[in-house]
Parts: C-alpha cells; sequence; structure tokens
C-alpha cells in the first residue's frame, strides 16, 4: 500500500485536479486535489491515487551527487 | 526509469557499503530502526543488509498500517460489513488479514457479504453515487499518507450532500509510534534498544521534517529521512552512523527530492478540518497508545461510520505463537517466529505481518533465501 513510486504526468483535466499519470507505459488516474502548481511532465509521488508531493529534479541530482561523492570514500573498501 | 534505475545502483551500492564500513568505529555497534514498511520491504528485496559491516544492525519498526491495526478493528470492519444493506470498500491488502475465528475480509466476502475493492477513496464515493439504496463505508487506515485522501472524501462527501456514505476511520500517527518504540522498558526480558531511525519518506512529504526534532532534541536520537530506493537507505545509515560517531542528534533530510521541511500544507489543513485525535487507540504490537490515532470531528460526525453502526469495538488478542507484536516493537525477527513460513505464508497468513508487502514477515519470505533453504 505504501509502495508509491515516482510517476510522470501526461495530461491534466480542465478542472485542473483529474490527471493522468504514466508507469512503465500504463496510464493511470490521478488526482492533483492535494499538491500545488503542478505541471504536465513533472514527476509526483502517488499514494492511493493521489499525487502528494512534486519531485525536486535539482534536489534530486543534488542526492545522487552525494552518493557518488560518499561513493569515493567507500571505492576501496568495496 | 526515471528517479528508479539511477537509486538502484548496484555498483554504487558496494561503493556506499565500502563508505558505510569506513566510518565503523572498533567495538560500538550501531542500531538503527527503519520505521517504515516501505523500508523494511526495500531491505528485504535489495538484500542490503547483505551489504553492511556486522556492527550495524537493522531493526523493523512498526511503520506498516496492516501490520498495526490489531484484530478487533478487523473484527469491526465485518460486523459493519454483515449488516444488511451494507457495501465495505476497502483498500486490496486489507482482505487477507486474519481476523477472529481465522476469518477475513475475504471469507466473509465468499460469504456473500458486499465488500469491495477500491484503489483510491474516490472510488468508494462513486459506488455511494451509484448505489443511493445502500450504505457505502469505506474502511480507512494508514499512517498520515492515506489520510489525506481520506479526509478530502469526508469534504466532498458533505458538500455533495452524499448520505449514504461514511468512513470506519482507523487513521494513525507515525511520532506516536516512534514515541512509543522509545518508551519501552530497558530493564524489561526483551530491551529494544534504537540509536538512531530512518524516518519515513512518504509520510515525511506530508508531515514534513518538523515533527522528528523532538526525538533528536529530547530523546537524543538522530533521524535521517529517506526514500525507498535502495540506495537513499543506504545513504541514510551512513549519515546516521556518522551522526553517532560524532555524538550528533540531529534531523537530516536525504529525502529533498520528495520532502520538504514544513511538509504538504494542503494536505495537513484537510487533515486538520476533518479529523482531530482519539484519546486512546489500539495497535498491534504497541498496546493501547493515547493521543496515536485520529477520529472525525463533530462537525462530520454524520459520516463517521462509527457513530453511524454499532462495532462490537473488542479488544483480542492475536493468534496463538504468532510473533508479530514482538517483531512490531522490534524486539523479535520474522525468522524467530515458528510459524514463519511453516503454517503462515503469504498465501495464507496467520498474522499481520505476512499479509502486505511492506510486513516484515512477507518482505522476509518473499524476498528471503528461507524459500529455497525449505525446498532444498
Ligand atoms: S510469521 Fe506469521 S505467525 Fe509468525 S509473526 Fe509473522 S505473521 Fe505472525
Amino acid at each position: 500500500m505504501c509502495l508509491a513510486i515516482p510517476a510522470r504526468i501526461v495530461a491534466i483535466a480542465e478542472d485542473g485536479v483529474t490527471a493522468q499519470i504514466e508507469v512503465e507505459g500504463v496510464r493511470r488516474p490521478v488526482s492533483l486535489a492535494l499538491v500545488e502548481g503542478c505541471g504536465i511532465g513533472d514527476y509526483v509521488v502517488v499514494h492511493v491515487g493521489f499525487a502528494l508531493s512534486r519531485l525536486d529534479p535539482m534536489e534530486a541530482e543534488r542526492t545522487l551527487a552525494l552518493f557518488a561523492e560518499a561513493g569515493l570514500t567507500g571505492g576501496a573498501a568495496s | 526509469m526515471k528517479y528508479i534505475d539511477e537509486y538502484r545502483d548496484g555498483a554504487l551500492a558496494r561503493k556506499l557499503a565500502g563508505a558505510i564500513a569506513a566510518e565503523i568505529q572498533p567495538g560500538r555497534r550501531y542500531n538503527i530502526m527503519e520505521f517504515c514498511g516501505g523500508h523494511t520491504h526495500a531491505i528485504a528485496r535489495f538484500g542490503i543488509e547483505d551489504l553492511l559491516p556486522p556492527e550495524v544492525r537493522l531493526i523493523h519498526g512498526p511503520g506498516c498500517p496492516v501490520c498495526v491495526l490489531p484484530v478487533g478493528r478487523i473484527d469491526d470492519a465485518m460486523a459493519i460489513a454483515a449488516r444488511p444493506g451494507v457495501i465495505l470498500c476497502t483498500y486490496a491488502d486489507l482482505m487477507r488479514v486474519p481476523a477472529s475465528n481465522r476469518r477475513s475480509l475475504q471469507s466473509a466476502k465468499a460469504d456473500g457479504a458486499d465488500i469491495r475493492m477500491v484503489y483510491s477513496v474516490e472510488d468508494a464515493l462513486t459506488v455511494a453515487a451509484e448505489n443511493p439504496a445502500a450504505q457505502v463505508v469505506f474502511f480507512a487506515i494508514g499512517f498520515e499518507t492515506t489520510t489525506p485522501p481520506t479526509a478530502l472524501a469526508l469534504v466532498r462527501a458533505k458538500a455533495e450532500g452524499l448520505a449514504n456514505f461514511s468512513v470506519f476511520c482507523n487513521h494513525v500517527l507515525t511520532p506516536s509510534a516512534m514515541e512509543a518504540i522509545l518508551a519501552q522498558p530497558q530493564d524489561g526480558p526483551d530491551p529494544v534498544h534504537v540509536d538512531a531511525f530512518v524516518g519515513p519518506a512518504h509520510v515525511s512529504m506530508v508531515i514534513g521534517t518538523r515533527p522528528y526534532e523532538t526525538f533528536a532534541r529530547d530523546h537524543h536520537r538522530p533521524v535521517v529521512i529517506a526514500g525507498f530506493e535502495p540506495l537513499d537507505v543506504m545513504q541514510a545509515v551512513l549519515m546516521l552512523v556518522r551522526q553517532i560517531n560524532d555524538g550528533r542528534h540531529q534531523v537530516e533530510n536525504e529525502y529533498s527530492r520528495a520532502v520538504v521541511p514544513e511538509g504538504n500544507r494542503k494536505a495537513q489543513a484537510l487533515m486538520e478540518q476533518v479529523l482531530e485525535r482519539r484519546d486512546s487507540f489500539e495497535w498491534r504490537g504497541l498496546g493501547a497508545l493515547p493521543d496515536s490515532a485520529l477520529k472525525i470531528r463533530d462537525s462530520f460526525a454524520d459520516f463517521d461510520a462509527e457513530r453511524r453502526f454499532e462495532v462490537p469495538a473488542r479488544s483480542v488478542p492475536d493468534p496463538k505463537s504468532c510473533e508479530c507484536a514482538a517483531i512490531l516493537r522490534g524486539q523479535r525477527r520474522p525468522e524467530e517466529c515458528k510459524l514463519f513460513g511453516t503454517a503462515c505464508t503469504p498465501e495464507s497468513p496467520i498474522g499481520s505481518c505476512m499479509v502486505s508487502s511492506e510486513g516484515a514477515c512477507a518482505a522476509h519470505w518473499t524476498f528471503g533465501r528461507f524459500r529455497e533453504r525449505r525446498r532444498a
């Protein structure tokens, strides 16, 4: 029930709330009623049919950079 | 897939493991509880424990919503579903949770009760609109992730005057369960020592990082909020090991791509509008905890299934020999249960921890090597 994965918004209806996400090529309905300022192309984390958060691409990059940095110190031991 | 594959890179996982090993101080133990079932699932699925040095011990926490629901509440839902004219809507994971007398919502459905699985609470609203002659009850469970959608449904039901819709509310609060873990007696027969927490991913998208400050400040436990991918968990362990080594206890956010300090304000406002704290709520494993769950406010009383229907509200003990309670408290591991993988499997679960994929027993059984060992 909690295993939501990030999904891309591919369509938003006129009401601004009813939307479609795509996961592994499959489209699913999603409600944007609990988030603000999401647009087509944004990635959101969806739980039981509702987007709860928009993924921040800059922060995502920053976390990957952290892994890479930690990985450098761990290289010798692995 | 974007935002997934790059957080599952095996080579990088081994390098992070090396970085963790390099930080370990001789003679020191690092007891880290991952609160969420989502993390437990990732740890089992990607074999993270095998990558970590032996000094780091991961303890599974109580953050699996299906697991912490006590038998009595499932019995209550079944009592509601048994009433004539009721349609009970529920998330799929709840169908197989064992109730009293080896029954479940699934067996009740087979016996003729109108119980329907829904993907979203919005589907339950649709069922109510399409069946005006029936009483449609949504069996709501979960931590702060599933709560805002339930609150939204109640607001809509009231606005639309959907008189045949109500919610059986079982929403629970993460910080209360973390408090309960730390409040366990350290001089009892099975003390649980937790040095630090891997904090919830998705719950934190809603509540933000601030509610964990008390664990850092007052309980001196570091908390690192982490995403649900394997590299997120490894990075969080590294950050926690560093905090422990430095004697720091802070709330850090590894999952900054989805979690902001203030959380989701819109979702918080909705929960506040519709729901309030219960004086006490019974959890499987943790017992009755004060201020640990939510109920429907008086202003939405007409949509509260607990007020609309009488429920038995009995406290029912777990099945005999099932160790779920001790597992949810962090005292036992799934393999230590006598029934694990023998009488109890995901196909025929005896306890709640064997039901959903975030449950510690189900995750261990599905991804562990126990199956091969037993069949060999
Ligand atoms: S293996 Fe089954 S019976 Fe044993 S603790 Fe887990 S859920 Fe309970």
